[in-house]
């Protein structure tokens, strides 16, 4: 059968790839060969248009054990401990299917930890939707919140942390970004690289049915108004065969039986057998028919494509086939000997003894397209002029319009639907700066927390990426964490575009140079293009997943305020900058301006600063300043803690809405013991921190003289009412 | 002190459990659903999770489990048997308690603290409790209990019911109750209140990092109760 024009568009490859494929082979694929090649060679699985950008992050550090390349990352933690993590996009099918989207986005990502030999320890997500006005957005937003903990909470892992948030360039294309962090020993983590010929090729999990095939390649396009027709590429999880998948891996690897493992995720079983022989620079080869299949009469190509849920690759040790097969059995899963590796570098499929395709790994792997797309800079906007005047506008309207807008708003109504503390390790639950677990029977804690900043990126995508890494940072130091790496997943429009693929380049560009000087490496990530829908692209959203350690939990922070009677300090110098912050475009409705500026000296200086007065016992609690401003951080603060707070105006040149409402960064709110002053105030100087005392704690209200005197319970009902009154 | 955690595929609070009966002084087996027979023990557990998926009706699959006619044998010799969650979904299911397990009333999984109110001082579980209100933590989507009145008034008659969802003062109302139970029932006792099912989870309350300590009063007056 000759390939057609059509066949080979429908496969979401170019007419120039295709001629590439011809010229590499040195004769056209069948249509097996040419469903392989689309699946390792479309944008989410080859990276082609983002490989040549990701090279200037930095991967590398003294915690660093493994970086990009593996299933997930992977950084030492003292004591023999590793925490292994990544995030992953689930964007496209979650909007084409918002429950199974979400819930197989989860899955996937459990099994990239855990194929490394880490047992999952903590789920994180960010989820972004269209404006709440919009006729599909409820819709969704159930959809997912149901799916992500429908699949977290049957696998029976704690989801700690994440964040939700609307704006209308999430329309078309909702963001459903899912995190896993896991525990492994440092000595005992298992590689997807093959080694060894003629070694037992085993498949393990569920049977392999019709969903999902061309899921990757799906991914991989922008949608039009047909979207939902997409549907069967969909795949449908299963949490239950997860869990046991999960414990009967963890099982074998007990021992010396495997040599490689890999989980079938996106373009299922030809990404893991490629990726796992590529590694090795081995060739693999695949009885077909041994593959366990769901349906009857599936076809190679499906098989191939198929992206069927909670199934593993994984390559034995010669003479443990037997001894891995009892255990499956025991955990009722199925286990079947599909192939071997080989010395040809070939991937070669057999279906009932005929060889029915065959292509040099090198092709699929090496070979792959790569494009240095065309990209185009922004120029950093020029600052809105202060032109509108800001006295007539109070702080008491502004203060509950912010602090009930769905953006700041508490997202308990969301977390409450996933269960955060099964495995009785949870010490800092969702809706704090960082979700924090313990590390099983030991005094140490791992924080963690997902972070995003589109508005920023927007306007200016250097100044965003730089950003979006020193939310993530200061997320950690503010419960007493010393951050250690971060995992990315970097959600743009098409790369086609030169507007999107400069977005793309410059926030990367911005995660790069803010890594690198806090000393706060990428150790994986994910990229998902092509969130576009009849040509319009979301706002950039990198998304950041930090990981940090508190070496003794005893010293962990909250951000609730303690007790009455405490000073409270900023530390951090507030200058007033408005734009692009959630006031600017809710009160003054302004969009325009550049977002604040992020000086990483600063950044880097006040957040060791904070760790080392975590650190002597002096802080009783903390937060950092982000979305909203300082007053919102504040009214946060006392919300959780049931305690007022009386706070003065600034005596700064300031207008009081500038110093209340900005997004200036690298900032904290720390609750102190006025006994303590003396010496915070000697190590902030000695330090050149920049500080100021903004009030105190006090009963019951949150007070401004002439602005504001609101009880905390009202506060919290503005601040707890709007997802309730959403959906029902 | 003995103690058997039975572990159904997907179960998810077998190891909590484990960890928490050991932390009070039990000495923990855990024993595989398809084994026939039970290890010698003073206090059987069924631990929370999602046995067999919860797929079919939750509980249904995991209470016809090999091991179930064992629990079933031991509860009825007047063995300890305690099911957590999905443990008191399986117990329901086995027919070990009266009364069923329906979707929470707002169709949502939930995720919280709650406070309950201790029905019934005289039974081995806690009878030496000194506090009648205790914290611990609810994580479930089919807590919502459910019994007929005649049923529900022979639970009051012989005093089987366990908690009820209050408020942080002890009031019971319809706003203090999370799932819709019936009476805001959180947990039954069999005939001879030997066998005890609930919904809230103490195993996640006990030390002073987690959002309580009250799970450990729990553990603590099983091991006193079992040791006289």
């Amino acid at each position: 059968m000759s390939i057609s024009k059509e066949v080979v568009e429908k496969h979401g490859l170019t007419q120039i790839e295709f001629q590439k494929i011809c010229e590499l082979l040195k004769r056209a694929p069948n249509l097996l060969e040419l469903g392989v090649f689309s699946a390792m060679w479309n944008e989410h699985c080859s990276y082609k248009s983002s490989k040549i950008h990701l090279k200037n992050l930095p991967t590398k550090g003294k915690v660093v054990v493994q970086g990009p390349g593996e299933n997930a990352g992977v950084i030492d933690v003292g004591d023999n401990q590793a925490i292994v993590f990544k995030v992953e996009s689930h964007n496209h099918p979650s909007f084409i299917e918002p429950y199974q989207g979400a819930a197989t986005g989860v899955g996937g990502i459990m099994r990239d930890v855990f194929t490394m030999g880490a047992r999952p320890i903590a789920n994180l997500n960010s989820i972004h939707f269209g404006s709440p006005d919009h006729s599909k957005t409820k819709n969704l937003l159930n959809g997912v919140v149901q799916g992500i903990g429908g699949y977290g909470n049957c696998v029976g892992i704690p989801t700690v942390g994440g964040e939700t948030h609307f704006d209308e360039s999430y329309n078309g294309n909702i963001l459903v970004n899912a995190m896993t962090v896991g525990l492994a020993n440092k000595d005992k983590i298992f590689y997807s690289k093959a080694s060894g010929i003629g070694k037992s090729v085993i498949y393990v999990g569920s049977k392999t049915g019709r969903d999902g095939i061309h899921g990757a390649s799906m991914a991989s396009a922008k949608f039009d108004n047909k979207a939902e027709e997409k549907k069967p590429t969909v795949q449908v999880g299963d949490p239950f065969t997860e869990k046991l998948l999960l414990e009967a891996c963890l099982e074998l690897m007990q021992d010396d039986s495997i040599i490689s493992i890999q989980d079938m995720g996106a373009a299922g079983l030809t990404s893991s057998s490629v990726e796992m022989a590529a590694k090795g620079k081995l060739g693999i080869e695949l009885n077909l028919e041994k593959v366990p299949c769901r349906e009857l009469n599936m076809t190679p190509y499906e098989m191939m494509l198929s992206e069927s849920q909670e199934r593993m690759l994984i390559i034995l040790n010669s003479g443990k086939e037997s001894k891995a097969k009892k255990l499956f059995e025991k955990w009722n899963l199925d286990f079947a000997i599909i192939g071997k590796t080989t010395n040809t570098k070939n991937l070669t499929l057999k279906f009932n003894n005929k060889k029915v395709g065959e292509i040099p790994i090198d092709l699929l792997s090496n070979k792959a397209p790569l494009y240095n797309r065309k990209w185009s800079k922004t120029k950093l906007p020029k600052k809105n002029s202060k032109s509108k005047n800001l006295n007539k506008i109070k702080i008491l309207d502004s203060l509950k319009r912010i602090i009930s807008h769905p953006n700041i708003c508490s997202k308990e109504w969301v977390w409450k639907q996933y269960d955060h503390t099964v495995m009785g390790d949870t010490i800092q639950k969702p809706g704090s700066d960082s979700g924090v677990v313990r590390i099983h029977k030991t005094n140490k804690g791992i924080a963690s927390t997902i972070d995003t900043s589109a508005d920023y990126c927007s306007a200016h995508p250097l100044t965003g990426g730089k950003q979006v890494v020193c939310e993530s940072w200061r997320n950690l130091i503010s419960v007493g964490a010393k951050p250690l790496a971060i995992t990315n997943c970097l959600n743009f429009g098409n790369p086609e575009k030169q507007k999107n693929m400069g977005e793309f380049v410059e926030c990367v560009n911005g995660i790069a140079e803010a890594s690198k000087y806090l000393d706060y490496p990428v150790v994986s990530g994910n990229v998902s293009f092509y969130n576009e829908t009849n040509e319009k692209s979301i706002k950039p959203t990198p998304a950041i997943g930090g990981v940090g350690l508190i070496k003794n939990i005893d010293k962990m922070i909250t951000m609730n305020f303690k007790k009455k009677n405490s000073d409270i300090y900023v530390i951090g110098r507030t200058n007033g900058h408005l734009d692009q912050s959630i006031f600017a475009r809710e009160i003054l409705g302004e969009k325009k301006g550049p977002p604040p500026e992020i000086n990483l000296f600063n950044e880097k200086n006040n957040g060791t600063t904070l760790l080392e007065l975590i650190d002597k016992n002096l802080i009783l609690s903390a937060h950092d300043i982000s979305s909203g401003g300082l007053l919102i951080a504040i009214a946060e603060m006392c919300i959780k803690g049931k305690i007022g707070a009386l706070i003065k105006k600034p005596k700064t040149l300031i207008n009081p809405i500038e110093y209340f409402f900005s997004e200036d960064q690298s900032r904290y709110i720390v609750e102190i013991n006025n006994d303590n002053v003396e010496n915070i105030t000697n190590i902030l100087n000695k330090n050149s921190v920049f500080f100021e005392k903004i009030g105190n704690t006090q009963e019951n209200n949150l007070f401004i003289q002439d602005e504001l005197d609101l009880s905390i319970d009202e506060i919290e009902k503005l601040n707890n009412s709007w997802f309730r009154k959403y959906i029902n | 002190m003995l103690s058997s955690v039975i572990v159904f595929p997907g179960s998810n609070c077998d190891r909590d459990m484990a960890v928490a009966l050991e932390k009070f002084g039990f000495k923990n087996s855990m024993v595989w659903h398809n084994d026939t027979e039970l290890p010698k023990t003073d206090l059987i557990v069924l631990p929370g999770g999602f046995s067999y998926g919860d797929y079919l009706r939750c509980g249904c699959i995991g209470s016809k489990s090999k091991i179930i006619e064992k629990v079933i044998e031991f509860a009825n010799k007047g063995g300890l048997v305690l099911g957590i969650c999905n443990g008191f979904q399986i117990l329901v299911e086995a027919g070990l308690l009266p009364g069923t397990l329906l979707r929470n009333k707002y169709l949502r999984f939930i995720c919280k603290d709650v406070y309950l109110k201790i029905k019934n001082n005289s039974n081995t579980f806690y009878s030496k409790f000194k506090k009648d209100i205790i914290k611990l933590h609810i994580a479930h989507n089919e807590g919502n209990y459910f019994v007929k009145n005649d049923e529900l008034k022979k639970l009051q008659d012989k005093n089987q019911i366990a908690f009820e969802y209050c408020d942080i003062n002890g009031e019971v109302s319809e706003s203090s109750n999370p799932n819709g139970s019936i009476n805001n029932i959180a947990g039954v006792f069999n005939d001879n209140q030997n066998v005890l099912g609930m919904m809230p989870h103490p195993e996640r309350m006990i030390d002073k990092y987690l959002s309580g300590n009250d799970g450990s009063l729990f553990f603590n007056n099983i091991k006193h109760k079992l040791s006289i």
